[in-house]
């Protein structure tokens, strides 16, 4: 099947040798490869012999993500600007891309890279559960996921995704692809359904077997379990609203508002993230979507807030 | 081929003047310029090009169009490099041939864009130096734009444009298609005849401000009825 789009490149490497990566990969190979004494382990792997191609066009990069625990589930919100070099190559990119009906995954680092590694990822995860029968608990998919960008530490794959999810207990097979894709209103005013009732209070404890997840994998090899992340390079101004008001007794609206807040000062201040927000949130029933918003109009407000205090 | 060092960034020439001994390092990529553009409507899809090839300072063809034909309700636009441009539609059209024999149907817009994100990924550290563009009708019948970076990345939007020009179109595209940067103004839906005019002007405007862009337009206009092409001149200097 490769040979067919291979038309007389003689170095496409198979899939096995690719350490398993279900992607065939071109890499450019030096004619008398240099000894490298350092990645005998993986003698396949592209960053063992690939020859880096001058590339002349900017990939995008830049961006404001976050997420973050509290009683009432997990929250998962960024900015939408995908930014190539000074130019803003698209204005409403999807940073969030659900995997399963309880796992939503917050991409940042190259476009290009999280979304084909997103794909691959629901591939395998759903691959796993048509085999096992059951949905891969949401540590295994941050290990598995971690374990398919191994090979490529070093090369300029830039891929840093945070995994927010809910584990079911074991008994419950059910992970359909698609969860409802519920919209609530957009100001604070709203009488939705308060999930956090749904939610049974789980004691706040190191690592139990279900409940809500927050797991940050990066291309470089980090896999981190945490309450709270925020990547991009807005992170530094998101983490500071949300250390000033995070705690786990939110209540759902709260916890919106404060997402909110936090992705909307960091595409204020840094010029990569902009555009409008996504929000998400993971509860024991699955995720469900807040409607885009744009922070053009959050901003205006904001003024006209400002003004009415230095006035009143 | 002509060698490409006197090249900095793509489509920019660096001065004449010595600055003392440069080691030159032979670049697999140039830069042919060229502009592409898709919007699409309601129940139909404009994919439009330039004409012109050049390479730094010389033209090498006035006739060189950038849209292709895949299926009869899709084409795609490429600019960048032409080298790759050429070897990714043979490619393309490869993979569709496969799928129609042993699928027994053709490929959906949604699919082929699907299909080129996983090409383009596959040569992630040799990447292919073309800015895709993919207009047709989705299964609906509606129209459905997908705009691809050289690496994969991809989404579906109503307008984009991609190539030389593409910084100085979008703009305009985001004032005129998406009401953007306007306040108080009728959204009114986009007819077929409005967004054929639209692009005639707004490739003539490209072709004043980018010299990469000129000498004639291609304008491909998909239908329920097929595909129907045109052809206005634009700028020869």
């Amino acid at each position: 099947m490769t040979d067919y789009y291979n038309f007389g490149l003689r170095r496409l490497k198979k899939s096995r040798r690719n350490s398993g990566i279900p992607l065939h990969f071109f890499i450019p190979t030096l004619p008398n490869p240099a000894p490298s004494n350092n990645r005998s382990l993986f003698p396949y792997s592209p960053a063992n012999q690939s020859v880096t191609v001058r590339r002349p066009f900017p990939l995008s990069h830049g961006t404001t993500t976050l997420g973050f625990i509290f009683q009432g589930g997990v929250i998962a919100a960024a900015d939408t600007r995908a930014s190539a070099g000074g130019l803003v190559a698209c204005p409403e990119v999807h940073k969030i891309t659900p995997i399963h009906s309880h796992l939503v995954v917050t991409s940042s680092g190259s476009g290009a890279d999280c979304m084909l590694w997103e794909r691959i990822l629901t591939r395998e995860i759903r691959l796993y559960q048509l085999r096992h029968r059951r949905c891969l608990s949401i540590r295994g998919t941050a290990k598995l996921l971690s374990f398919m960008l191994h090979p490529f530490k070093g090369t300029e794959v830039c891929v840093a995704l945070t995994l927010c999810g809910w584990d079911k207990d074991a008994g419950n097979t059910d992970c359909t692809k698609m969860s409802e894709d519920l919209s609530s209103t957009t100001d604070d005013s709203s009488s939705a359904v308060c999930s956090s009732q749904d939610v049974t209070a789980m004691a706040h404890s190191a690592s139990p077997s279900s409940g809500p997840k927050l797991i940050y994998v990066c291309s470089d090899g980090a896999r981190l379990q945490g309450d709270i992340f925020s990547v991009g390079s807005g992170s530094p101004y998101a983490y500071g609203v949300l250390d000033r008001d995070l705690r786990w007794s939110l209540s759902k609206e709260e916890a919106i508002s404060l997402a909110r807040e936090a992705v909307f000062r960091a595409t204020h201040r840094d010029a990569y993230s902009g555009n409008n927000v996504d929000l998400f949130h993971v509860t024991a029933q699955g995720w469900s979507q807040r409607k885009r918003e744009d922070l053009k109009e959050e901003y205006y407000r904001d003024m006209k807030r400002k003004t009415n205090i230095v006035e009143g | 081929m002509i060698s490409a060092h006197g090249f900095g960034d793509p489509g920019k020439m660096k001065e004449y003047h010595y600055t003392g001994p440069v080691e030159h390092r032979f670049s697999p990529y140039a830069f042919n310029g060229g502009t592409v553009l898709a919007v699409a409507g309601e129940d139909f899809a404009i994919v439009a090009s330039d004409t012109r090839l050049s390479e730094g300072y010389s033209i090498h063809s006035r006739d060189s169009p950038k849209c292709y034909k895949l299926t009869d309700t899709t084409v795609i636009g490429c600019s960048g490099f032409h080298g790759d441009c050429l070897t990714l539609t043979k490619i393309i059209d490869a993979r569709l041939k496969m799928y129609k024999h042993s699928n027994n149907k053709s490929m959906t817009s949604g699919a082929i864009a699907a299909m080129l994100s996983t090409i383009l990924y596959g040569r992630r550290f040799f990447p292919y130096y073309v800015y895709n563009i993919i207009g047709g009708l989705d299964e609906h019948g509606k129209g459905a734009v997908y705009s691809f970076d050289p690496v994969g990345s991809y989404q579906r939007d109503t307008y984009k444009a991609g190539g030389s020009a593409s910084a100085m179109l979008q703009p305009l595209l985001d004032n005129q298609i998406g009401f953007k940067n306007m306040e108080g103004v009728q959204h009114v839906p986009l007819t077929q005849d409005k967004a054929v005019q639209l692009v005639k002007d707004v490739f003539i405007s490209a072709a004043e401000r980018d010299v990469y862009t000129g000498d004639a337009l291609r304008v491909c206009v998909i239908t329920k009825e097929g595909i129907n092409e045109q052809t206005i001149p634009l700028r020869k200097d």
